[in-house]
């Protein structure tokens, strides 16, 4: 049996980026790519022919080039295209010599540039270059299909009407250009992670996707920059935990609760070496520090073995280099953890105008206070943390601090 | 491809005259980019624009352009680049992008 799924995961990026290159047109290749597909299933009834990339390669050429002939738009560069692939389309058990150009990273350049806004971005690399259709973004966006697929057909028009070049950018560009790539693959990663709402099973693929275009990044850019690696690293790390984080019934379970013997030692032991890896140069950006933090968890091989203060010192760094409201919320947990609740509540505090509205501030806060013994005060920041929460799993889980704090509230009151 | 590229900024910046050091290197952006550059202008400030429009078939003439910004359009660019990112790293040099901002326009073409 032939898996045309998997082959279309692992293929669709590369083929629709060379048919791009030589095409010059986003939907023309992708229709031509998809008809190819479909004769594939109808043609490949026994076995896949040998070099299945290229027999889907030429048949997507030879789509396009009918596609154009229809169109009676064949003028100059293109009947130079259909003297290089004319003839009859390849038989299913023919020998190719066809080996398709690798343009991905010409590709991923183009989807995530400056000029489209940041959504259509995310939507255009994880349908072109992830081979994602438009229907399994939208779900995993919560987003009607018509929705997306608007989404994706303006971002085209933008492409092609503001002359986007499909190239690499200039040398000049090139660090500013990674990092907007990085941007759009760690914010399809946290959609999948760190889920508002939705589906489970499509986040924790959309985490997968986001991993393999991390993965596929650093193994076209040469050399890979450290900061890429660190991303790969930071997802590897985080995603190891996939199946501790949440229960049978899908609560979430906090990182020092979890069973750590669930965590995906494999993902460890690879995100680990990148981390190492993406450190050895030079000092560390955002991704490798937030990466180094992840590692030291992934190292403790108990919660109560977690160095902290390393942690909190992690925080400090990364809060110099990408200052933000909650990386200062983060660093004062750590310090909480590392030096006691006492000292870690001012800095919580401190944050009160700039996370008012954020329910893991309340929920930190919370926490704190409880460990404090402060219960009643607890329980009423738990209980904003509640009202502020979107996820159905962190609602359940804030529910019951809530009724801890009032079971152990009452009874002090009873005694 | 054709765009247009359009200055914006504070026009206060200009009230007392122009400063030679930047005048200076419009004219170095100029040289650099004769290739491209098709055809520009710098603007009078604000004040002494004329609006016009046409409702019910009357035409009304204002003064000024009503938009309560904080950067006003003071001049612009036609260039000819192959493509956007070409048009990005020329805007990136005209000094007004530092001071403001370029916005950076295809040109229309009827077919």
């Amino acid at each position: 049996m032939i898996d045309l799924g998997r082959l279309y995961r692992a293929e669709w990026g590369r083929l629709l980026a060379a048919l791009i290159r030589s095409f010059g047109d986003f939907d023309l290749a992708e229709e031509a790519l998809q008809e190819a597909f479909a004769a594939a299933a109808a043609e490949w009834t026994a076995a896949a022919p040998e070099n299945a990339r290229g027999w889907l390669y030429a048949t997507a050429r030879h789509r396009a080039l009918d596609r154009l002939r229809r169109e009676r738009i064949l003028t100059g560069k293109l009947a130079e295209l259909a003297r290089e692939s004319d003839g009859d389309p390849p038989a299913a058990d023919s020998a190719l010599d066809l080996t398709v150009p690798d343009e991905r990273l010409r590709l991923i350049f183009t989807c995530c540039h400056p000029a489209l806004p940041l959504e259509a971005q995310v939507a255009l690399t994880l349908r072109t270059v992830g081979g994602l259709t438009t229907e399994e973004i939208a779900r995993a966006f919560l987003l009607p299909s018509v929705a997306m697929a608007q989404r994706l057909v303006r971002a085209k028009a933008k492409i092609r009407e503001a002359g986007i070049p499909y190239a690499d950018p200039s040398q000049a560009d090139l660090s500013a250009r990674t990092e907007a790539v990085m941007t759009v693959l760690y914010l399809i990663f946290n959609e999948g992670y760190a889920a508002a709402q939705g589906e489970a099973l499509v986040r924790r693929e959309l985490c997968a996707e986001a991993i393999r275009l991390a993965r596929l990044l650093c193994a076209l850019l040469r050399p890979p920059p450290s900061e890429a690696l660190a991303l790969l690293a930071l997802m590897l790390l985080v995603d190891s935990r996939r199946d501790a984080r949440t229960d049978a019934a899908g609560d979430l379970i906090l990182l020092a609760d979890q069973d750590r013997a669930r965590w995906d030692r494999a993902a460890i032991a690879e995100g680990i070496d990148l981390v190492v890896r993406a450190l050895r140069f030079g000092a560390a950006g955002p991704y490798g520090l937030e990466a180094a933090i992840a590692a030291v968890h992934a190292e403790a091989a108990v919660a109560a073995e977690t160095d902290w203060p390393q942690i909190a010192a992690l925080y400090r760094r990364l809060q110099e280099v990408a200052p933000s409201p909650i990386t200062a919320l983060n660093r004062a947990v750590a310090v909480a953890m590392a030096e006691g609740p006492a000292t870690g509540l001012p800095l919580v505090e401190e944050l009160a105008e700039a996370l008012g509205d954020y329910h893991l501030w309340h929920a930190a806060r919370a926490d704190l206070l409880r460990r404090l013994g402060r219960r009643a005060e607890a329980a009423a920041s738990y209980r904003r943390a509640h009202a502020l929460a979107r996820n159905e799993p962190e609602r359940r889980f804030l529910a019951r601090r809530i009724a801890e704090c009032d079971a152990a509230t009452s009874a002090k009151t009873e005694t | 491809m054709k765009y247009l590229l359009l200055t914006y900024e504070n026009e206060k910046r200009w009230e007392n005259g122009y400063d030679p050091k930047e005048m200076e290197e419009y004219g170095k952006f100029g040289k650099e980019f004769a290739a491209e550059i098709q055809g520009g202008n710098a603007l009078k400030a604000t004040k002494t624009a004329t609006t016009v429009r046409v409702r019910d078939g009357k035409r009304l003439v204002t003064d000024g352009p009503f938009a309560e910004t904080k950067e006003q359009l003071g001049g612009f660019y036609l260039i000819e680049a192959p493509d956007l990112d070409h048009a990005i790293a020329m805007a990136g040099k005209i000094p007004a992008a530092r001071h403001g901002s370029v916005e950076i326009r295809p040109i229309m073409t009827f077919a």
